[in-house]
Formats: C-alpha cells, sequence, structure tokens
C-alpha cells in the first residue's frame, strides 16, 4: 500500500461527499449487521450469531448492500439519501473482489433512471476527469460482441457458443447463466477498449430489485443499467420495484432457487416489505464498487493494491 | 481417486481433462455483481506440453491426477527408450521414450539430474535444469582478439542441438546454456 494511493483514495471520498453534501443528498449510515440478509440466490452472505449477554442468541448476516435499510429510510420520508460504507459478499476474492469491500449507494426519491444515470456520469467525470459516454441496450452490446441476439437465440445455441468460448461443460448451465459466462468472457472484454459505456436494458430475468418493462422489440427488459469503464464492472442501477407483493414474490422466488442450488435459505426482511406496503416513493437507485473506483483513479491492475489491507494481506 | 472443487484450484495442482493430466498455470474467479460466478483456470496439458483455457462454473469438481515430479540422473539410452535413475537412494530406474524425453534431448548429459513426471507411475515429461554446461561439438575456428563484442555463429553439441555463440568460442569448449529459452550463457 502506498502512501499516494492512501491520500487518493482519501481525497476521492471527500470529493463525493462534497458531490452529495452540495446536492442536497443527505448521508446516512446504516446497519452492517442483521437479522435479514440477501436472498439473491447469486450472492452469498457471512452469517453469525449474536449471542450472550441478555439477549436471546439471534441469526445475523453481514449486509452484501445497504439497500434494504435505505429503502426503509426512504419509506420514512427521508428524501434523497447516499451511503459510504462497507459490504459484505462470501467467496469473492480475486484482482476485482475482495469479501470486505466499500459501497457507495444513493437513492433519488422521484427521479427516472435517465436522470440518475446523468448523475452518476456528472460523479465520474468529477471524480474520475471528464470523458464521453457511451450507450448500448443489452441486445446491442450482445449482438455486437458476440454476435447473438440475447433474447431469441435458443437455449441450445447459447451453450454451443458457451462451449466455443470458454470450454465450459454447458449442460448444467441455464439461459441466463450462458448469457453470464457470455458477458464476463466475450462482451466485458470487448468493453476493455470502450472506455466508458452504459449497459442497460438487461433481461427481465436478471432484474433483481428493478422495475420490468418491454424494450422497443417487445422483450421484456429490466429497468436497469451498469457502467463499465475500460470493462471493469463499476456500477449498477435500477428504477426500483416498489410493489409490496412483487417484492415478496421475488424474495420467496429467490430462496425457491437457493434450495434448487442447494444453498441455505435467507431469512428475507419482512420490514421492507411492510416499508414497500407503506409506500416507497418512485424513485431510483445505484450502487458504486468505491475500491474498484479508486483502482481506476490510481490506474491500479487490482483491488489488492488500493484496499488497506485486502484478504490476500490479511 | 480425490477430487478438487473449485475453491481449491490452485496453481500447480494436477488434474485430469479429457483422459490427460494437466497442470494449473493460472486461476481466475469471475463474478459479475448480478450473476454467476465462473472459474477459469489455464492449464498445460502434461502430455501434449499444450496450453489451454477452460471455464468451470463455481462449485463444479475436477478429478485429480496422479502425477508426481522426480528428480532423477540420467544413465544411458537403448536407442528406444533413455533411461534414468531415482535420487533418494533407492537406485529405482524408469526408462522414457522420445514422446517423454521431447525437447530436453536437446540437454541431455550422462548424470546429469532432470525432472522426471511421472503419471500413474510412467513418465510423461523430462525437464531438464534451467541452466547446463555442455562442450562444443563442432563450430567454425574462433577469431583470435575478438573476444567481447561482434557477431555470432552457430555452434553444434554432442546432443545436436545448435546454439548462437560468439566469435571467440572454440570447439571443445565449455559452453553454460539457459535451457528454457536454448540460449548460450557463457563459457563455463
Amino acid at each position: 500500500m502506498q502512501l499516494a494511493i492512501l491520500k487518493k483514495r482519501a481525497e476521492l471520498l471527500s470529493a463525493t461527499r462534497h458531490f452529495f453534501n452540495s446536492r442536497g443528498v443527505l448521508e446516512v449510515n446504516t446497519p452492517v449487521l442483521a437479522p435479514a440478509g440477501s436472498t439473491d440466490p447469486l450472492l452469498d452472505s457471512f452469517v453469525t450469531q449474536l449471542e450472550g449477554g441478555s439477549t436471546p442468541s439471534q441469526l445475523l448476516y453481514l449486509q452484501t448492500s445497504p439497500e434494504f435499510y435505505m429503502k426503509r429510510l426512504l419509506a420514512e420520508g427521508s428524501g434523497a439519501i447516499y451511503q459510504l460504507g462497507p459490504c459484505f459478499r462470501n467467496g469473492e476474492l480475486s484482482q476485482r473482489h475482495n469479501p470486505e469491500f466499500l459501497m457507495l449507494e444513493w437513492y433519488r426519491p422521484d427521479w427516472k433512471l435517465s436522470e440518475l444515470e446523468a448523475e452518476c456520469c456528472a460523479l465520474f467525470d468529477e471524480l474520475l476527469g471528464v470523458a464521453s459516454y457511451q450507450r448500448r441496450t443489452y441486445r446491442e452490446a450482445f449482438i455486437e460482441f458476440v454476435g447473438l441476439d440475447p433474447f431469441k437465440t435458443s437455449l441450445a445455441e447459447l451453450r454451443r457458443t458457451c462451449v466455443a468460448v470458454s470450454g465450459i461443460d454447458a449442460e448444467q448451465l441455464d439461459r441466463d447463466g450462458c448469457l453470464d459466462l457470455l458477458l464476463s468472457h466475450k462482451l466485458e472484454p470487448a468493453l476493455k477498449n470502450l472506455g466508458r459505456v452504459i449497459l442497460y436494458e438487461f433481461p427481465a430475468s436478471q432484474a433483481a430489485l428493478a422495475q420490468i418493462h418491454q424494450d422497443a422489440y417487445g422483450n421484456p427488459v429490466a429497468s436497469r443499467f451498469e457502467l463499465y469503464i475500460n470493462g471493469l464492472e463499476l456500477a449498477n442501477a435500477y428504477q426500483e420495484l416498489t410493489s409490496a407483493s412483487e417484492q415478496a414474490t421475488r424474495f420467496e422466488a429467490d430462496n425457491a432457487q437457493r434450495h434448487a442450488l442447494g444453498k441455505p435459505q435467507v431469512t428475507a426482511d419482512a420490514k421492507l416489505v411492510a416499508a414497500l406496503e407503506k409506500g416507497l416513493p418512485d424513485c431510483s437507485g445505484i450502487a458504486v464498487g468505491f475500491d474498484r473506483l479508486v483502482m481506476l483513479a490510481c490506474d491500479a491492475a487490482s483491488l489488492d493494491e488500493v484496499q488497506t489491507f485486502s484478504a490476500y494481506r490479511w | 481417486m480425490a477430487n478438487y472443487a473449485t475453491n481449491e484450484f490452485k496453481g500447480g495442482l494436477k488434474f485430469m481433462l479429457d483422459g490427460d493430466p494437466c497442470s494449473m498455470l493460472d486461476i481466475e474467479h469471475i463474478k459479475p455483481g448480478k450473476g454467476q460466478a465462473f472459474t477459469r483456470v489455464k492449464f498445460r496439458n502434461l502430455s501434449t506440453g499444450r496450453v489451454g483455457e477452460k471455464t468451470f462454473k463455481v462449485g463444479e469438481n475436477v478429478e485429480a491426477a496422479d502425477v508426481m515430479d522426480t528428480d532423477m540422473e540420467y544413465l544411458y539410452t537403448d536407442g528406444e527408450f533413455w533411461h534414468f535413475m531415482k535420487t533418494d537412494g533407492s537406485f529405482e530406474q524408469i526408462g522414457a521414450d522420445a514422446k517423454a524425453l521431447g525437447d530436453t534431448s536437446k540437454w541431455l548429459k550422462e548424470q546429469e539430474v532432470y525432472l522426471v513426471t511421472l503419471y500413474n507411475g510412467a513418465p510423461i515429461s523430462v525437464t531438464a535444469p534451467n541452466f547446463i554446461v555442455l562442450p562444443v561439438a563442432e563450430t567454425d575456428p574462433g577469431l583470435k582478439g575478438d573476444t567481447a563484442q561482434g557477431g555470432s555463429k552457430p555452434a553444434t553439441l554432442p546432443t545436436g542441438a545448435v546454439v548462437r555463440v560468439p566469435l571467440f568460442v572454440n570447439e571443445g569448449d565449455l559452453l553454460k546454456i539457459d535451457t528454457r529459452t536454448g540460449e548460450y550463457v557463457s563459457r563455463a
């Protein structure tokens, strides 16, 4: 860890806070350790136990993102909020991953996704210098860089392409698994040479907590975008789901899929569903991997270079 | 044989792929923020020497390969097999065929110790030490006075290997050679 990188990180944190404070967005801190966790079948939480003292023992999750608590604040009328805080994802360690990382997440009540996109670009211009942004739908990017339509191509054909691209035993991959593989093996490498790219209109099956609409070709797509810089996935944004019943349904579907994958069930956040019932304002929200942003600002090749003590150096 | 799951993958791990023993060179964890995780492995096929890549779904297993690296001293060849002896005091001998020997035939020298890779007890590859000293069997006469700079010329070794050497090198000189690049290092 170089002193120059420590200083750069501190500058970026300070500039980020200044950016939001000057725009009237309130900084908040929500629990990192909580009795409900992310049910996302593709995210694994660290699970621990509250015990001792006078409290009954209780299962607790280190949060994979501050999303649920921030939405509960929004439902209580907080207005626009942002948070800079640690998040935890089990089993993720690589040049671009660390089990603990710093997340920047913010929400804009009454904002459309396009407005949030403009603000996200303004923030990156502020922190990394001004540059142009290319926009491509998920479909356009797949046609251009993978050579197939992600909505129309048959599963058999997707699997054949996966085998050709990566040698994987593709029989066990479902449709989204195939698309994830092609995204990481073909699309992301192609994005390396394109600077800042906004990828939007993901398949509805990859909506997570985003609303769903139809694209120009009648495909159901998620109101979601991801921002890539030089092939590095930096930000993920949603037009947030506000329907309590739909949220409850997705929690249940997630846990059913977890069961199918042989993964433990996760306690879903009933209070989030209750908050949505009470009324979450229409809003858009976005999460940015802050360590990756520091990586780009320092021209570093790995997360390890920009974290004070990564898991490689605990 | 044991299995290894993706979270046990590491450089040097020997595993079976399509019937061939392979050694992992580089492992990369791939995970989109909202997507499935994969493990991409760069490996060397120990039978063919070729380097390849294959992606695994996280949680997938590979079969361990019964592969062992052993230090062995080169003894002699009978024309069909090249015979090596273990240096662990057992004096156990093993014959490697031309395929297992591969390019290492260029750097063979009696009483030198080589790394012999055994698969199911049989040799599949032989690796020379990084540096080896061999005499010059044949080269154009050396030029007196030209000891430092100037061009180079080919020199043939007793093994048949040809290396580029400085002009001052003579027949019978002992040469130190880097076996990884096949390049002359110095006179020994």
